[in-house]
């Protein structure tokens, strides 16, 4: 027992840390999001690094179409006689860099229509989530299909269409949350005092509905690879002779009873790639969820 | 008290928060003898609810009775299995809850639920037997017993009817205890007055031992014989009512009632500095030596032992002789109201109606406040005071009429407002848990408005804000703080700091004491006290709260139903009221008083 009479308060408050590292410590608490950021990071090194250890160039012909793994080529060869794990190596690049800068052009899109929607509640609300509403009325491949075969497999059409269709799922989620947010005192008191509504909207909503919209970036980033393989796939991404996972799944699936590896390597790492991204937006979402239900009590 | 056993003993109860082991109250002893009210007082987060709880063997989520003895009718009912203690609540124990609309379900008629009440008991032989009761059960208290209002839902009743259902539920299968949670805490004055009255006869006429836990000291003294005072998760001091309101012996009990608003105004309105420890930041020693100005040694060593001091009254202070032997009426006088300065009107509203899309809540209301003065605008619920503020303010755009300041007519709606008048009018508003960003710490807050109006050097701002933060007395600490971590009174003081770092020329504050507790609403009047003398600020100062008015308003506005109903000076609206509805609300205010106290209670004994 301690004899110091001086006043104040017995037990030190706690340090005193952004609510942003609040949530990043949170989440980093859950066994999940360890996992799958160790799964995201394993494959995103893959794809940035892995092409200086590739042992030939992708587009190099080293044997005989869909020869069985030896010394030489450690995965065997494809449909055409290319080393499969110098493009394995090789074809992650694209669809990470597609999927990324389709999801932050979504999630800008979707963050600014949806604050714009919430802060407005008149006319403008109605117009901006109906027209989100019609967007999500078609699934995302259809409306990416359309857009690729009428302007043709260009990149950024990718990028765009993928954006576009991802922006209507973030909206909604912003919205909502920041519903609750534009109705609070302290949004009131920086309209009283006349600040910009723009600075209210990224200065005083946003940063109160980051849990939500991290967790839907997340999972918005787990669809958009999915997609981005999925139109690779279909001939719609990298055009041969590149390399890129959903375009090699394409090629070899016909030699998949002699040669498996030119199909199987891609189909894991994507797989591996959505289940780490998903099992990171759920470590967040739970460790908001653990906030939340902590500061209620 | 008689020989006769007390209804209800508890014994060095305790309750502990389960994760963290620690407790939110320990080390509490108190009795209630049949016919008996005790008041169970203390601010929020003292752990009175959950005395209140206790009372019943029950716990909020995440809590769990560790220790002592509930004895209720001689039975120990920690030790009852769980199939018993479920018949023993509403049956022999029941439960007013805060809000009354909450605790009603919304999806079931009145008449069912009240039904319901006496079936899961079994109360009575048969439906006819049932129906009896429930006719009787709404004669009680006050309630129409036809059809139609059976057939109700909670909604479509007012918040003093549906307190009524709740307190006819409590009393329906006669028990023997009954605990009262806040029951008056979300009505005006005049329902409340009326709720009271109803709760006074009910426990006098069922000779039911009844606990009543409240805030509000002056609603205690009105309806308890003995009151026991909480702080930080002990009983403080025990007593008969008279002698803690006149006699109080510990610090604590003394500076809460001096820190109670009084009709009379002459005493001033004296403050708790601090705030109360949560469960786990508790000191050594007694938990209130940190803002006792008793405190000793000896006091942050060890929590004081209970001691008797009278009949019936304990405390547990070292000090207590010393306490009890300053003068009882050894509280200081009133301050003086500042000087109004020259002129006439800075603020004018002429003729305002607003509404809020079809529905009108102001009607052609007039008022002008002068230079330095502190106008108070008050009124109960739905009296439209709030929305006259904020129409002022330019937060409320549906108007008509004029809003003047200076002579010059202001626009409706800040954002057509020029940068000036937005920085001469500034807001407060009611609740600190609402009107700070919590992801902005407290330096950003403040600062903000100080970067809109005046152009600064960030070094500047910085020295302003922290100016601005020492003189509504918030330490140096805080300005890196999230609002998250400060109490609800320094946030009250944080919001205040970010209105007059713009130096308003009028300062409006909606009901900014309302949210939080009587010994911090005394500090934050006190603060805005001090802060209008020796700014020479003018103030439009809303509240629903009479007595508070009278140790800070020069005038007085009361409105009623969207109209101003009366406008004096202070002393002759609350001393000699003309209209009828200043009257009635005047009279509803329950009151320390001895004079009011004396009568009313129920009998004390059995």
């Amino acid at each position: 027992m301690t004899t110091v009479a001086a006043p104040g308060p017995a037990v030190p408050l706690p340090k005193q840390r952004r609510p942003w590292v609040v949530l990043l410590a949170a989440a980093w608490r859950q066994g999940r999001t360890k996992i799958g950021l160790a799964l995201v990071l394993l494959l995103v090194g893959c794809a940035l690094i892995g092409p200086l250890f590739a042992p030939y160039s992708p587009t190099e012909f080293v044997g005989p179409p869909f020869e069985k793994p030896s010394a030489d080529s450690p995965l065997g060869t494809d449909n055409l006689g290319r080393d499969v794990l110098s493009r394995f190596l090789w074809g992650g690049r694209s669809i990470l860099a597609l999927a990324v800068l389709s999801t932050v052009l979504g999630v800008a899109l979707g963050v600014a229509v949806g604050l714009v929607a919430a802060y407005a509640r008149n006319a403008l609300d109605d117009v901006l989530m109906r027209a989100m509403d019609v967007i999500l009325a078609f699934p995302q491949i259809v409306l990416a299909l359309v857009a690729v075969a009428t302007v043709g497999p260009k990149l950024w059409l990718l990028v765009l269409v993928v954006g576009i269709t991802t922006a209507p799922r973030v909206a909604r989620v912003v919205r909502g949350a920041a519903l609750e947010v534009v109705e609070r005192d302290f949004v009131h008191a920086a309209e009283g005092i006349g600040v910009p509504r723009t600075k209210i909207l990224f200065g005083e909503v946003l940063p109160n509905v980051t849990s939500p919209l991290v967790v839907e970036t997340s999972l918005r980033l787990t669809f958009s690879i999915a997609l981005i393989s999925a139109l690779s796939f279909l001939g719609f991404g990298l055009q041969p002779p590149a390399a890129d996972w959903g375009l090699m799944i394409n090629e070899n699936r016909l030699g998949l009873e002699i040669q498996p590896w030119g199909v199987v390597m891609p189909v894991i790492a994507i797989g591996l790639l959505t289940i780490g991204t998903s099992l990171v937006g759920d470590g967040f979402s739970r460790a908001s969820i653990g906030i939340e239900r902590g500061r209620a009590e | 008290m008689t020989a006769e056993a007390p209804v209800v003993e508890v014994d060095d109860l305790r309750v502990d928060v389960v994760e963290q082991g620690v407790d939110i109250v320990d080390e509490v002893c108190f009795q209630i003898g049949r016919g008996e009210v005790l008041g169970l007082v203390g601010e929020s987060g003292s752990g009175k609810s959950t005395v209140g709880l206790a009372l019943m063997g029950h716990t909020r989520r995440g809590a769990r009775i560790v220790g002592g003895r509930i004895l209720v009718d001689r039975r120990e009912i920690l030790k009852l299995p769980a199939n018993e203690i479920r018949a023993l609540r509403g049956r022999t124990v029941s439960y007013v809850p805060q809000d009354p609309a909450s605790a009603l379900n919304p999806a079931i008629r009145i008449g069912a639920q009240l039904e319901e009440t006496l079936s899961a008991h079994n109360y009575g032989a048969s439906r006819d037997e049932r129906r009896e009761r429930l006719d009787e059960m709404l004669d009680e208290v006050l309630l129409p017993r036809d059809e139609g209002f059976l057939a109700r839902y909670p909604h479509q009743l007012s918040g003093g009817q549906q307190q009524r259902v709740g307190l006819a539920m409590a009393f329906a299968c006669r028990p023997s205890v009954i605990v009262l949670d806040e029951p008056t805490t979300g009505l005006d004055v005049t329902t409340q007055a009326h709720v009271l009255d109803t709760v006074r006869d009910l426990c006098g006429v069922h000779h039911v031992a009844a606990l009543y836990v409240s805030h509000d000291l002056a609603v205690v003294a009105s309806l308890a014989s003995r009151v026991a005072v909480m702080y930080a998760g002990r009983v403080v001091e025990q007593g008969p009512r008279e002698a803690l309101y006149h006699a109080a012996a510990h610090p604590y009990a003394r500076r809460l009632i001096e820190a109670i608003p009084e009709m009379s105004g002459r005493h001033a309105l004296v403050g708790i500095p601090g705030a109360a420890p949560r469960p786990g930041h508790r000191s050594s020693g007694c938990f209130f030596a940190p803002r006792c100005t008793y405190a000793v040694e000896r006091c942050t060593q060890e929590f004081p032992p209970v001691e008797r001091v009278g009949d019936r009254h304990e405390v547990r202070c070292y000090r207590k002789d010393d306490v009890l032997a300053e003068a009882k009426h050894g509280r200081k006088p009133a301050e003086q109201l500042g000087v109004l300065g020259p002129g006439d009107g800075l603020v004018s509203a002429q003729r305002v109606t607003a509404s809020y899309g079809d529905r009108e809540v102001l009607h052609d209301v007039s008022l002008a406040v002068k230079p330095q003065e502190c106008l108070a605008l008050v009124g109960e619920s739905g009296s439209g005071k709030t929305t006259l503020a904020r129409c002022i303010s330019g937060l409320h755009r549906e108007f008509t009429g004029d809003i003047e300041l200076r002579g010059e007519r202001l626009a409706p709606g800040a954002r057509a407002r020029g940068l000036k008048t937005r920085q001469e009018i500034q807001y407060v508003f009611q609740s600190p848990y609402s009107s700070l960003n919590p992801r902005r710490t407290v330096g950003q807050i403040v600062g903000q408005p100080l970067k809109l109006f005046f152009d600064l050097r960030r070094r500047e701002v910085d020295a302003r804000v922290a100016a601005m933060l020492d003189r509504v007395a918030l330490g140096p600490t805080v300005v890196d703080r999230y609002p998250d971590q400060l109490s609800g009174g320094e946030r009250q003081r944080v919001a205040i700091a970010r209105a007059l770092v713009c130096k308003p020329s009028l300062l409006i504050c909606d009901e900014v004491t309302s949210a939080l507790d009587v010994s911090v609403q005394a500090a934050i009047v006190q603060l805005l006290h001090a802060l209008q003398l020796d700014m020479g600020l003018t103030m439009l100062f809303v509240t629903h709260n009479l007595p508070l008015v009278r140790s800070i308003a020069h005038r007085i506005v009361v409105m009623s139903d969207g109209r101003i109903v009366e406008f004096g000076p202070a002393d002759r609206v609350l001393d000699a009221p003309q209209a009828e509805y200043t009257r009635k609300l005047l009279e509803a205010i329950p009151e320390l008083e001895p004079a009011r106290a004396g009568d009313g209670a129920p009998p004390a004994g059995g």
